[in-house]
Order: structure tokens, then C-alpha cells, then sequence
């Protein structure tokens, strides 16, 4: 390990870390990112990378659409090491309801500068052929992108490294301390501690309201042209939003390989890795209830993974009054690949007293705390 | 879909299965067998013809057809699911031509055998490069050798069989390159002959050392031409050579298929599934026979098969005769597993830009600097594709001493369909997923 001090240790390399540890490093602080595994092994491996605007509250709108821009605007080795595929997004409706809340979901994309295409059932198909005769038709979001996350991440990292960052794996940090992280016997000490440990946040912060939102996908043989966009129900924001104890939505990937991933579920069950066969069951049967010609796709791999959720469904970015020193990046729950680059922006910002280019203040990590003593 | 009870599940219809399946219906057992190839036989078996199979594989095909154990080909098993009480397995199989199979029972044989163990060189993966199993595969579908010049390399006993077949389909054998060095092969070859079970196996071993150029302490270090081999560079401890040849067939030994084992949470050793006398894994209700359990050819197969039947039908002691006659096999096995260690040239044979993962084009440069296996396949995507490290997963191990990753399902590919119909029709047992609520 290195003597000198650093001015900022950050605690994960999943991929919000090691946004982070960019973005910092950048601003000229001498960052140490340390992982209690390898980078991006955490949540980060088991995700989708969708790179989406997502519309469920203005502030997500607003994370997401920023992020979005940030990937655009990524430096050159790190989109192509994160085999961005700018495919868009094909949103499904499965009902004349969601089919006619259309137009004003395009208003408010292009308030924020997107265009969209309302979509009808004809349209609707020949965008994607294999859904499902039928629907009365979707919104074509061409913006979207797919990234490789596991590739992003370690590309942010080696990034990171070139601005002065170091990276130590294998190593837990038990205890986060004013100024400070205690991993074992030592403490390293830094004005700046960032706590980007994901789902396992609270487990250093205890008062996060972060807990684990576990969920399945699968990845299939290759079968290129399958799908051209990623192709997700409407209702899909509906799953995401209600904390219930178990839900799933049809939301299929293409992979620059040929490859089809598909999702998605969500459970509260803690830690509890283990593949629910009835979930990914009911998973795979609301896939094919919109796009049939699944059925008939050879899957090679299943898996799950945790979201670091938190009860309004919006990350935590900011200082922690509590501890001195201490910084949150975590919490980002199904969006974390995308919002990872405004996190980090935002978090540098607010670092260096800037004033950030959207608000920061309902990312507050207090904000819960603070409206529960209202 | 089709939901069936049965008091025996063999998964797997080679030389071991086909003794497990035998013993345990002649014990009064209700069994079925499953294998997801078209035929039954195993490795070993299937790829013959009925009139060029030994007198012993007739014998046990023959038996295995009078009982009613029912067999099931073309079935791949994707799924074991066990419950929390002992006894409690349920086996989801996917069909080829279609449709799923879920069988519950008490009792599940576990016979998956061996595959091979492919090791990277340059120019491994070029048209004309085949392992035994391809050569086997090129044999039975009668493609014509006559005239071309062929290399065999590997280590083992099971090179020779393929040097014979090759030579009567009128190949000319060039040579075949035994990595192990002329005394390790020549001690072992001595050994057979105190072993009487085995002596058939040294009179083979014999017959292939006069009809074939066997070098011993040999290997090939790479694999050279355009579109298609033209030719292979040989080395041995003194010098290196160049051969132009139309074909080299590679086998470096078996690796234990141990994927399903693992998956239900069997504990294995040294790559092989650990098992008691009773040929019992450490997972109530599970047993396992055959080169599953570690390599040891075809009559340890078969013994471990026998003694396996018998153990789920509740036999109280185990048959003295097929006691010794496997521990006799395991000694065997064992000296095999001395004499034939790959030698450590082959772990550098890889340069920077030989193919590692054959699934997804990964090179060796690509993954050298990892720490394991899992960032060797999320880093670099190595063991990401179709094949899921099947093949790649033991060259990893090899080059860099990584284990294998989880192992998760579908044990096989399968349908999308095949996952989703057989959870939803209750597969999941209530003990596996406490939600499932029946
Ligand atoms: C099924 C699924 C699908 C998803 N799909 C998408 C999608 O399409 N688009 C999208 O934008 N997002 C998606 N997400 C969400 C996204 O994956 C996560 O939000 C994101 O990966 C979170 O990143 P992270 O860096 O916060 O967490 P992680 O990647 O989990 O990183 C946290 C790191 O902290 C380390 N750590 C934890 N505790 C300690 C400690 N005590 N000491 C040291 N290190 C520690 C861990 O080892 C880990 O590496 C999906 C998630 C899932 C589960
Ligand atoms: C390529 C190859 C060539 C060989 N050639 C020779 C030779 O020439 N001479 C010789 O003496 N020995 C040879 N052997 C070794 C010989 O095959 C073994 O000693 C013997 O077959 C071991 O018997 P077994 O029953 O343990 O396994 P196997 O014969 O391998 O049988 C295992 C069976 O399980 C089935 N199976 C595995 N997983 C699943 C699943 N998930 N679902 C359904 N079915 C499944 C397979 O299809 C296979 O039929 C060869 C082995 C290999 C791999």
C-alpha cells in the first residue's frame, strides 16, 4: 500500500465508484478507491446496462437525463471499452390507458430536449417484429444506449488510475470514522470519505435507507436481430415504483453479441442470493406474454443480483452530517449504471462547492432522516 | 409437460448408468434413466455400431433392455431442485424434439461421466484440429481418411483406440506424440499386467504399440496453416521438429463432469465428486458412478454403476466381488493418473494471441493478468458463451490454476420455455423456495 495520505478514499469499485474516483481525481484529489472484493463484481456484474431516461419523478428525470448526457460525453477509451450500442428504447403498451398517457411522456421527454415516436400498432411492429400481434402500440425512445458495465467500470477505473487514483481489491473496510476507514488494524485517513458500497451501504452507514432489491435475468444463445432496441412494458416503471414484496416486468435486451438478455424481477428478501425458480418462472411467462418468440430461445445462464433500493426510489448523493468527512454515492437501486456519471459529477460538485448542474437537494442522503423529525 | 414419480433417477445412460439402472430395477425399483444423447452407451458405447461393440457392452445394452427400467433419450436434464426433507429431488429435462419432463423421486444417480480436457496451443483452434471425440464423430459419420496424413497428441490410453480407427479407415498415422516421458508410460504399461481385470486393456495397449510410431515424452508445441492445418511443430525434451500432416487429433485426458454435482451442492475433490463405499455423495439421497467420480474407464464405470443400483435399492452390504473388483480399478486409475500427469511444457504452450475461450475469441493476453476465473469472465467475457467453460473452464485451470466459477442454472442450454413451464407448473419444490406456497 502507498504511505502518501490521499484526499479522498473511496469505499467500493462498483461502477458508481469508480465514477466517482474520476470525477474526483479530476478535480485534482488524490483518490484511493478499495473494494472488499474486485472492482465491479458487486452489483454492478449482475445488472442489465440499459443506459435509460426514466420518467418516474422529475428528480429521476432529471439524474437520468443528465447521466445520459454524461455517457455521451465520455471520454473516448471508455465508451469504447463499454461497447456503447445507442440501439433506444422501444416502450410497450399493453393497454389503451397506457397508450394514450403517450403524448404527454413525449411532452415531458421533450421538455427535456428528447425526442420520441409515438408508436401504433403497425409502427409498433415493425420496430420490433417479433412482440406480439395486438398491442395497440409504444413510444420508440432513440436515445437509449446498452453498455457493458463490467467493461465501463473498469475502464473508469483505469482512467482514474492515469489521474493519480489508486485501487486496492481484496480489501474490507470495517469501519467508517471521522476523516477515516478502518480495514483491520489500520486506519487511513482522508478529508474526503466516500461511501459507494452499494446494497451493503448501511451495513457502514447504518442510518442509509438502503436495503437489497434482488433480481433475476437471463442471457441467451446468440440470435442476432433477434430484438433491435431495448424492448420494455410500460408497466415496467409501475414494478419498479411499488415496494411490493414481488414483482416482474417484460424488459428484454440486445447484446452487441447477438445475445438476448432478459428481465426483469424484483423480491425483498434480503440477502438471500438463491435463484427463486417460481419468480424467474413468472419472469420469463410475462416476457412471452408480449414477445412469443422467446418461448423458443435457448437460455445458457440465469442469475441474480441486488439493487441498493431506498423508499422514494432515489439515490442518496451527498454529504452525511453525522460522521465528519463522510459522503454518500449509493442507492441508485435499477438505474445505477446510468445515474453513475451524474452521481459522480454531482458528488465532485458539491466536493468542491460548486454549484452542480441540476438540483442536489432532493439526493440529500439525510432527506429521510430530516422529513421523519418534520 | 409431464410430471412422473419414480423411486431411481439416473442421469446419464453410459457404461456406469446402464449398471445403475440394471441393478437398481432388478432390485424391484421403479427407474428411469435419462441421457440427452440419441443413444444410449456413454461415451464409449453410442458411438459404435451393435456388431462392432465388445462382447461386455452387448451384454450390459442386452440387460439394460429386458428390465423395465424406462430410458429416456434425448433428454437433457437442465434442472435438480432438492428439498429440504431427504429424499425429496425433483429432475427437470428438457426434450430435444420438445416438451419437459419433471420427475420426482427419493433417489438420484448421478452417472455424467467425462469430457476432454482441450489444451491451448497455437493454432488449436484452426479447421483440422479435432479432439477424440471429433475424430470419433468424423469416424461414425464415415468421412474417408484414406491417404490423409495424421498426428495424434495427447496422453493417455484412449489415444491409441483413435490411432487404430484411424489406421483401419486408412489413415496414415504419422505418429502419435504421448506427452508422458517412455518411462512413466513403460512402468505403468508393466502394472496392467498384475492386474488380470485389466489385461484385455494391456493386450490393446500392445497391439497399438506395433502398428502405430508411438513417441513417448512427445508433444506437439503448435499447429501451423492458413485456412486449414498444414502442418504441426513436435518437440521433445532434446529438439523440435516439423510435420506436414492433413489432421492431428488431440486428447489430453478426461475431466470429471461435475457441473450438476456441484450444482445440488455435492462436495468434490480434486475436481471428481466425493463418495462413500455405498458410492454416496455428501447430499442425502444422491449417489454418483462413474468417470463422474473420477477417471477410471470403462469397468470402474461399470462397478461404481453396479454398486450404486444396489445402494439405492437398499442393499445392506455391499457385493464383496464388485468391492474388490473396484478397488482393484481405482489402483489402476490411480497409477494411470501418475503415469500420464500433463508435464508442465504444456502450460506454456499459449502465446499472447491463442484463443483461450473458443465461445467468445478471447485471447491468452486478454485474461493473463486476472486474479480468477470470474473476472477472467466478466472482465474478458472467457467461459461467458454458449458453452459456459465447459471447455475452457479446465485450460483455465491449467494455464492459470483458477477454479471454476458457480455453476448455475440450466445445467444445459434450454428453451426460455423449458425454465418457465417447469416453475410454474410447481417444480419448485416447497422446501427449495419457501414462497411457492404448495
Ligand atoms: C437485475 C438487475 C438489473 C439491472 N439493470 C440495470 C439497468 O439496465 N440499467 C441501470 O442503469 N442499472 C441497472 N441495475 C442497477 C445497477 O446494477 C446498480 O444500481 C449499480 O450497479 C449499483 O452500483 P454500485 O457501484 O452502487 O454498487 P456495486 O456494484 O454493488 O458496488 C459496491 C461495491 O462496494 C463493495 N463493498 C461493499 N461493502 C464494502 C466494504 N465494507 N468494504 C469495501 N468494499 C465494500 C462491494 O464489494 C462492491 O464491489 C440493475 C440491477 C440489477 C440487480
Ligand atoms: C470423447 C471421449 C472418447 C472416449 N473414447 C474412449 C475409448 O475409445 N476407449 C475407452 O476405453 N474409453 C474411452 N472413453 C472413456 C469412456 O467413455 C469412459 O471410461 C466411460 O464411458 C465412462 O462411463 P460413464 O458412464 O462414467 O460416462 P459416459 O460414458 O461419459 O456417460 C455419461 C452420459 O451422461 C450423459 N449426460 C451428461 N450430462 C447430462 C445431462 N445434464 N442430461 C442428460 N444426460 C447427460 C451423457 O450424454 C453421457 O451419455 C472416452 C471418453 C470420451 C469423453
Amino acid at each position: 500500500m502507498s504511505a502518501r495520505r490521499a484526499d479522498a478514499i473511496i469505499v467500493g469499485a462498483g461502477i458508481v465508484g469508480a465514477a466517482c474516483a474520476v470525477a474526483l481525481a479530476r478535480d485534482g484529489l488524490r483518490v484511493l478507491v478499495i473494494d472488499a472484493g474486485g472492482a465491479a463484481l458487486g452489483t454492478t456484474a449482475a445488472g442489465m446496462g440499459h443506459v435509460v431516461v426514466m420518467d418516474d419523478s422529475p428528480e429521476q428525470l432529471a439524474l437520468t437525463r443528465y447521466s445520459q448526457s454524461l455517457w455521451r460525453a465520455q471520454d473516448d477509451a471508455v465508451r469504447a471499452a463499454s461497447e456503447l450500442d445507442w440501439c433506444g428504447t422501444v416502450w410497450v403498451a399493453e393497454d389503451e390507458a397506457q397508450l394514450e398517457a403517450l403524448p404527454a411522456k413525449q411532452q415531458l421527454y421533450r421538455d427535456h430536449g428528447l425526442e420520441t415516436e409515438v408508436l401504433d400498432e403497425t409502427t409498433l411492429i415493425e420496430a420490433e417484429p417479433h412482440l406480439r400481434r395486438g398491442l395497440p402500440g409504444g413510444l420508440l425512445v432513440p436515445s437509449d444506449a446498452v453498455i457493458y458495465q463490467p467493461a465501463a467500470t473498469i475502464a473508469l477505473l483505469a482512467l482514474a488510475r492515469t489521474m493519480g487514483a489508486e485501487v486496492l481489491q481484496r480489501m474490507p473496510v470495517e469501519e467508517i470514522v471521522p476523516c477515516g476507514v478502518r480495514c483491520g488494524a489500520d486506519t487511513l485517513r482522508a478529508d474526503v470519505i466516500v461511501n459507494a458500497a452499494g446494497a451493503a451501504a448501511a451495513s457502514l452507514t447504518p442510518q442509509l435507507p438502503v436495503i437489497p432489491r434482488k433480481g433475476h435475468l437471463v442471457i441467451t444463445e446468440r440470435y442476432p436481430g433477434f430484438c433491435r432496441h431495448q424492448v420494455a412494458e410500460l408497466g415496467y416503471l409501475a414494478s419498479a415504483h411499488v415496494m411490493t414484496s414481488e414483482s416482474v416486468a417484460f424488459n428484454v435486451q440486445p447484446r452487441s453479441t447477438g445475445q438476448v438478455m432478459v428481465g426483469s424481477s424484483r423480491e425483498l428478501v434480503g440477502w438471500d442470493a438463491s435463484m427463486n425458480r417460481r419468480v424467474l418462472g413468472r419472469m420469463i411467462a410475462r416476457a412471452c406474454e408480449f414477445m412469443p418468440a422467446l418461448a423458443d430461445l435457448v437460455a445458457v445462464r440465469t442469475w441474480t443480483g441486488f439493487r441498493p433500493a431506498t423508499p422514494d426510489k432515489l439515490p442518496l448523493i451527498g454529504r452525511w452530517p453525522d460522521v465528519p468527512g463522510l459522503w454518500i454515492a449509493a442507492g441508485h437501486e435499477g438505474l445505477g449504471i446510468t445515474t453513475s456519471l451524474g452521481t459522480a459529477t454531482l458528488l465532485a460538485d458539491l466536493v468542491a462547492s460548486r454549484e452542480p448542474a441540476i438540483d442536489a437537494a432532493p439526493f440529500a442522503p439525510d432527506r429521510a432522516v430530516t422529513a421523519g423529525v418534520h | 409437460m409431464s410430471t412422473v414419480a419414480a423411486d431411481v433417477v439416473v442421469v446419464g445412460a453410459g457404461p456406469a448408468g446402464i449398471a445403475a439402472a440394471v441393478r437398481a430395477t432388478e432390485a424391484k425399483r421403479r427407474v428411469v434413466v435419462l441421457d440427452e444423447a440419441p443413444n444410449v452407451g456413454g461415451q464409449i458405447w453410442r458411438h459404435r455400431s451393435v456388431g462392432t461393440l465388445g462382447a461386455d457392452a452387448r451384454t450390459w445394452i442386452d440387460r439394460l433392455s429386458r428390465t423395465n427400467a424406462e430410458v429416456r433419450r434425448g433428454v437433457a436434464v437442465v434442472d435438480v431442485i432438492v428439498g429440504g426433507e431427504a429424499g425429496d429431488i425433483t429432475v427437470v429435462a428438457e426434450r430435444h424434439l420438445g416438451g419437459v419432463d419433471v420427475i420426482r423421486t427419493p433417489a438420484l444417480i448421478i452417472a455424467t461421466g467425462a469430457r476432454e480436457r482441450f489444451v491451448p496451443f497455437p493454432g488449436w483452434t484452426l479447421p483440422g484440429v479435432t479432439g477424440i471425440g471429433g475424430a470419433q464423430a468424423l469416424l461414425k459419420q464415415g468421412a474417408t481418411f484414406r491417404g490423409k496424413r495424421v498426428v495424434i497428441a495427447g496422453t493417455g490410453p484412449l489415444i491409441l483406440p483413435v490411432a487404430a480407427s484411424l489406421t483401419d479407415a486408412g489413415a496414415r498415422v504419422v505418429v502419435v506424440a504421448e506427452q508422458a516421458p517412455f518411462q512413466a508410460v513403460r512402468d505403468f504399461a508393466l502394472s496392467l499386467l498384475t492386474h488380470p481385470e485389466t489385461l484385455l486393456q494391456a493386450a490393446i495397449y500392445r497391439l497399438a504399440f506395433l502398428r502405430t510410431p508411438y513417441a513417448m515424452g512427445t508433444w506437439v508445441t503448435s499447429a501451423s496453416g492458413t485456412d486449414q492445418l498444414a502442418g504441426v511443430a513436435v518437440a521433445n525434451a532434446r529438439t523440435a521438429w516439423s510435420l506436414p500432416c492433413d489432421l492431428l487429433c488431440t486428447g489430453y485426458g478426461l475431466v470429471p463432469n461435475v457441473d450438476m454435482a456441484r450444482f445440488v451442492g455435492c462436495t468434490t475433490a480434486d475436481g471428481a465428486v466425493a463418495v462413500d463405499e455405498r458410492q454416496a455423495t455428501s447430499v442425502p439421497g444422491i449417489f454418483a458412478a462413474g468417470e463422474v467420480t473420477g477417471i477410471g474407464g470403462v469397468g470402474l464405470a461399470v462397478a461404481e454403476g453396479e454398486i450404486a443400483g444396489a445402494a439405492t435399492a437398499g442393499a445392506a452390504r455391499i457385493d464383496p466381488s464388485l468391492a474388490r473388483r473396484r478397488q482393484a480399478l481405482r489402483v489402476v486409475a490411480r497409477r494411470m493418473e501418475r503415469a500420464f500427469a500433463l508435464r508442465q511444457e504444456l502450460r506454456s504452450l499459449a502465446r499472447d494471441d491463442t484463443v483461450i475461450c473458443r465461445c467468445e475469441d478471447v485471447g491468452r493476453a486478454a485474461i493473463a493478468s486476472f486474479a480468477d476465473s470470474r473476472q477472467a469472465k466478466l472482465y474478458a467475457r472467457a467461459g461467458m458463451g454458449a458453452c459456459q467453460g465447459r471447455v475452457c473452464g479446465p485450460a483455465l485451470e491449467l494455464l492459470f490454476g483458477w477454479q471454476p466459477g458457480t455453476v448455475r442454472s440450466p445445467l444445459e442450454p434450454a428453451r426460455l420455455s423449458t425454465l418457465s413451464t417447469a416453475a410454474l407448473a410447481g417444480a419448485a419444490s416447497s422446501a427449495a423456495d419457501p414462497s411457492a406456497g404448495s
